[in-house]
């Protein structure tokens, strides 16, 4: 029995500060004879991948400085908390990007495309998540080009929020076959998990979204909490490895 | 695409799926002393190993990008709303998600584990006598299902025994108890445990529920209240209210699961063999058509291999279920046009309602829950209230039930918030502990242009044409659900909220936001070959050697979590195999 379940491959769950490789487990048939017990090893899990802040993976230059502009554009730096730039969410978008979500590898892609999906049928797009925020980046920046004669990142605060007001509202045209809502909803709805996901995927530095709305994060045991009623819940957040990448 | 099939030793049982239905078969013919063998088209899951405490409460990973869920890259549908319109595949999936891997969606679940009503299990014959002859519009295809509640009543004991279920009895041996469901049908028992701990939202409702003269009690769950060793001497931890039930794996052994509660004693069965990450992709059939021989699987390196068994049992969730019987040319499959044939028919969902409760001056501290964690009423839930000239049948459970407080996905700030910004900030800061939820989850009823069929033009990656979903919210649903949900704003007044903010569903159907897994039908149960596809034992009426359990047997889906019900079935149909079908193998009821 035992030699079988090697094929269920699995990372070792390693403590905090080590970085594990990002390779998804295989999948591989496995007989698993009863007899001897459930077929658990001891000290394996698949913990998230740690990531590198110090490489970025798909932005170029040119589009990080863009991203920097549009995240910091929708979460801005006040007395709420730190902006989504300095949050990190430009580098969770990066590595989500540059990673299996980017890739698509969960969407269904064969064709044939329908011609006029309903709405209530959803995605219907032959572009991976990684090719539509690409193109609509792109698309969306040399619209402010075009329009403001200057790139998203160099424009003033009140003319990227009134671009992006147009970008949401679906009325600018973009080219690259991306719709402007389609995009503007991908761009928010990725800036926001940079916000509020795990720091140990790249965003929410120091856990700011967490600490600016009182989640307390990857805590198991409220035990003694769940009848304290109407009380502020008074520790500070933690993250799963109790660690922030570095930037 | 490798195509030989090699031929396995014969094994005398082989169940398709080893999620809740699957794990109960397998354990209870394993008993028996037969070799058993299970298929699971997903990986081996535990906890020690996959839901592992340092790193189980993760949004992004188990909520937003679902890694215990099937992906559409692996198995997905077709979908449109009516059969005029071309279906698309579900690239994306977002309505409902389905487990794959050990446990299957027993492994995501939340853990609301409720009991259907009497009348629901005879709601043709219950409505046709309350209201007449004619009361039921000809398009609604509701039945009664071959079974009541009193013949399922141990079944569910069984299975609340086994899953460690915590809650307060309504109706105990005749008794209506203080504090439990008064509408619920006659127990034997009690819960095995008390109710869980409750949030100051679930306290606040039924303080409200009460002063407005509903009797609220607290949801049935399934995070267990406190120590617990279940029936297979399995043991389970307290919940720690972590939050991180639905969508997730339980690191705590607190949620029960086919990995926590039965798989540790099924493995002690060295009769037993479970066979993972691999996908049953029909039943074999003899010439005669009506002798199962066997199931053809294909394993993760693309090998097929045929398994023959002397007993096949397909317990591979509702849709799966429905697509083996259509891969395997077992049945007829039903006809939107002409009415005739039954594999497919009776698709029914779930019609759920919510209501957002915006608050001045309260913190309820949305993260400390359970997938189980609540209070409900149950007034206006299946037949408990008089329809008559209401113009709909059916109802819904009304529900305090917050189980999270994920930041990415519950942000709650009124209508007209902006979506980014300043505003955005200072709203969100401000709603996000001080916001709750009252919500109903109603009856869906099937009607003749709800259907399960295959795509004529879309293939699954083994070549098989993918399933086909026809579904649109009945008339009778948006109805009934417009209704309950006034009655759920009555109870959310009670409460006191500054702002509070319906949301109702309008149709068309949409396969995007998350509603609920509690796909039911295609494989009905009933009282006759002529409108059913198995029997009152789940046993197929055309195959005598072939059973299909699951929400695929629901002949219509009830204003609650069908989880329990699932598995009050297979604890049925597992017990008519033992006591009958192996004594005398051949259809247990004839036809």
């Amino acid at each position: 029995m035992s030699d079988q379940k090697t094929g269920l491959s699995r990372r070792r769950f390693l403590g905090a500060g080590s970085l594990i490789a990002l390779s998804s487990p295989l999948a591989t048939a496995a007989t698993i004879s009863g007899g001897t017990g459930t077929p658990w090893t001891a000290d394996e899990a698949s913990p998230p991948p740690k990531i590198d802040p110090l490489q970025w993976e798909f932005f170029t230059p040119k589009e990080r400085v863009i991203v920097d502009a549009l995240v910091e554009t929708l979460i801005p730096a006040d007395e709420l908390s730190p902006s989504g730039k300095e949050a990190g969410c430009t580098l969770f978008i990066d590595r989500q990007m540059a990673g299996r979500f980017g890739q698509g590898s969960r969407l269904y892609m064969n064709g044939p495309y329908g011609a006029s999906p309903l709405a209530s049928q959803g995605r219907q797009s032959p572009l991976t998540p990684a090719e539509e925020f690409r193109r609509g980046l792109t698309a969306f920046n040399n619209f402010c080009i075009k329009e403001y004669k200057k790139a998203f990142n160099e424009l003033t605060e009140d003319a990227r929020e009134a671009a992006l007001h147009l970008l949401e509202a679906g009325k600018i045209v973009l080219l690259g076959e991306v719709s402007s809502k389609d995009f503007f909803k991908t761009l928010l709805a990725r800036t926001m998990e940079g916000f509020f996901a795990d720091p140990v995927y790249g965003g929410n530095r120091d856990m700011v979204g967490w600490k600016m709305i009182g989640y307390p994060g990857a805590k198991y045991d409220y035990l003694d909490w769940i009848e304290r009623h109407n009380e502020t819940y008074p520790h500070p957040p933690v993250s799963i490895y109790g660690y922030t990448p570095e930037s | 695409m490798n195509t030989e099939i090699k031929k396995l030793p014969k094994k005398d049982i082989a169940i398709v799926g080893l999620g809740w239905a699957g794990s109960i078969m397998a354990i209870e013919l394993a008993k028996t002393g037969l070799d058993v063998i299970a298929f699971e088209r997903g990986p081996w899951r535990d906890t020690a190993d996959d839901f592992n405490v340092g790193y189980v409460q993760d949004e992004l990973r188990y909520v937003v990008q679902q890694e215990l869920m099937i992906t559409a890259a692996e198995d997905t549908y077709t979908f449109r709303n009516a059969s005029h319109q071309t279906a698309l595949p579900i690239r994306e999936y977002g309505s409902f998600l389905l487990g794959t891997g050990l446990g299957g969606s027993g492994a995501h679940w939340s853990g609301l584990t409720w009991r259907y009503n009497p009348t629901d299990f005879e709601l043709r014959s219950h409505l046709t006598r309350r209201y007449g002859e004619k009361a039921i519009p000809d398009d609604l295809l509701i039945k009664d299902w071959g079974i009541t509640y009193d013949e399922l009543e141990p079944y569910y004991t069984k299975f609340e025994r086994m899953a460690g279920i915590g809650g307060k009895g309504g109706v105990i041996n005749g008794k209506v108890q203080e504090g439990g469901n008064p509408f619920e049908g006659n127990r034997s028992e009690d819960f095995p445990l008390p109710p869980m701990k409750m949030t100051f939202a679930a306290k606040l409702f039924a303080e409200s529920a009460r002063k407005i003269g509903m009797k609220p009690f607290p949801t049935p769950s399934a995070n267990a209240s406190g120590v617990y060793t279940n029936t297979y001497g399995v043991t389970m931890a307290p919940c720690t209210y972590c939050g991180y039930c639905s969508r997730c794996g339980c690191a705590n052994y607190s949620k029960s699961t086919p990995q926590t509660n039965i798989i540790p004693a099924l493995m002690r069965y060295s009769n037993f063999t479970a066979q993972v990450q691999s996908e049953v992709l029909h039943v074999v059939m003899d010439e005669s058509g009506k002798v199962a021989t066997g199931v053809v699987y294909i394993d993760a390196s693309g090998q097929r291999y045929e398994q023959p068994a002397d007993l096949v049992i397909l317990t591979a969730f509702t849709i799966p279920n429905v697509r083996l019987l259509f891969a395997s040319g077992i049945g007829e499959p039903y006809d939107p046009k002409t009415g005739k044939g039954l594999i497919g028919k009776n698709y029914a969902y779930q019609t759920n309602s919510s209501i957002q409760l915006f608050f001045e001056d309260k913190n309820f501290n949305p993260f400390i829950s359970g997938g189980g964690v609540g209070q409900g009423v149950d007034e206006y839930n299946g037949d408990n209230f008089d329809h008559n000239g209401l113009g709909f049948f059916g109802g819904a459970c009304i529900m305090s039930n917050v189980t999270s407080g994920w930041p990415i996905t519950n942000r709650m700030t009124p209508p007209g918030t902006p979506k980014w910004g300043r505003e955005w900030k200072k709203a969100t800061k401000q709603h996000y502990l001080s916001t709750t939820v009252v919500r109903t989850q109603g009856s869906s009823y099937p009607t003749r242009s709800n259907y399960l069929d295959l795509d004529p033009t879309y293939k699954d990656r083994h070549g098989r044409s993918m399933m086909r979903l026809t579904f649109d919210f009945p008339e009778n649903d948006l109805k009934m659900s417009a209704y309950v949900t006034n009655k759920a704003l009555d109870v959310a007044k009670a409460m006191g909220a500054s702002q509070t903010v319906m949301h109702v569903p309008q149709g068309p159907y949409n396969i995007v936001p998350f509603q609920s897994t509690h796909n039911t039908g295609g494989a009905i149960m009933g009282e006759s070959p002529t409108d059913s596809v198995v029997n009152k034992y789940l046993q197929s009426w055309d195959v005598p050697n072939l059973f299909v359990i699951g929400g695929s047997a629901f002949p219509q889906n009830a204003g609650y979590n069908p989880t329990a019900t699932v598995g009050a079935l297979a604890y049925w149909a597992a017990d008519a195999i033992v006591k009958q079908y192996l004594k005398q193998p051949g259809p247990l009821v004839q036809a």
